[in-house]
């Protein structure tokens, strides 16, 4: 992957796989550690899944839960120096965090958050995305955007469009000239 | 800055344009479908799924539904586009990038005539 941004993206489609409909997407850049942790309430997993899910090699293909795309993030990482956690409970949900040591030379770039909170909107589930560098923070909530658009689908290229401007916008204004 | 109170406005104009349409039959629907597990990220799907959003948001085709699907098990090949346009037999497009996606969508979307290079028969 060369963008983290693609790996959140890759990691939030299990959790849309796992029946979630709320994933919430916490990206925070605080000193030198950058943390990202993607939450949701699906449908979880149970203890022995849960030890070999980091390991590509023993994930079983027929539950399409996780295949290279856990491997690949606590990679990114831990590359870094920095961690990777993941815990889960049966039917509670899922929440991956992951962090990296911003001025690390191995650090992927963030990448384009903007295009993948749009590819991920769903007419079905709702993100909550909350975006901080040190002390300035943005919120996108999938749930507002729904009530405002009152029954036109948050799916809609036109809304889709407009929601990705809106959000590099506001990305931008948050990083202040820093880029991550 | 824009924000989520522009979408008041958005909202009211597609809203006098569905009212404008009422042949929205899912059965008259073109459907473009693009590979987006690990492999088609990794392989560069993201900016051809935007690619087609923006590209059928520009042309407000609204017949036009732009998805994401898993794995098709083919991750060599990817990123992997399918194009159903209905009456039509399924249309699969192989190491699609966002200029290819352009081509696909003038040609085929919008002209109605595949573009046979970029098929999975032609790699």
């Amino acid at each position: 992957m060369r963008e983290l941004a693609l790996n959140v993206l890759d990691i939030a489609e299990n959790s849309v796989k796992a029946n979630a409909s709320l994933i919430v997407i916490t990206i925070e850049a605080r000193k030198n550690l950058l943390t990202i942790t993607i939450a949701d309430n699906g449908k979880g997993m149970d203890k022995a899944f849960l030890a070999r899910v980091t390991d590509p090699f023993t994930t079983t293909r027929t539950t399409r839960k996780v295949g290279m795309g856990i491997p690949l993030f606590k990679e990114a990482a831990e590359m870094t120096g920095g961690r990777f956690s993941i815990d889960s409970e049966l039917g509670i949900g899922t929440t991956v965090t992951a962090s990296f040591v911003i001025d690390s030379i191995d650090r992927a770039p963030l990448g384009d958050i903007a295009e993948s909170a749009v590819t991920l909107l769903r007419d079905d589930i709702d993100f909550v995305w909350v975006y901080t560098v040190n002390d300035k923070s943005f919120t996108f909530d999938t749930r507002e955007v729904k009530r405002e658009l009152g029954g036109i689908p948050i799916t809609s290229p036109e809304i889709i469009k407009f929601l990705k401007d809106m959000l590099e916008e506001n990305i931008e204004s948050i990083n202040g000239g820093i880029i991550l | 800055m824009k924000s989520i109170a522009d979408i008041k406005a958005i909202r009211d104009k597609m809203q006098a344009q569905i009212v404008n349409r009422d042949n929205s039959d899912a059965e008259l629907e073109t459907r473009i479908v693009v590979g987006m597990a690990t492999c088609g990220i990794a392989a560069g799907a993201r900016p051809v799924f935007n690619e087609f959003v923006d590209l059928v948001a520009e042309k407000e085709m609204h017949n036009v539904k732009v998805t994401r699907t898993g794995c098709l098990g083919m991750c060599k090949l990817e990123p992997i586009v399918e194009v159903f346009v209905p009456g039509e037999e399924k249309v699969t497009y192989v190491h699609v990038d966002p200029e290819k996606a352009k081509e696909i969508f003038t040609r085929h979307i919008v002209g109605g005539q595949v573009v046979t290079d970029y098929l999975i028969g032609e790699q």
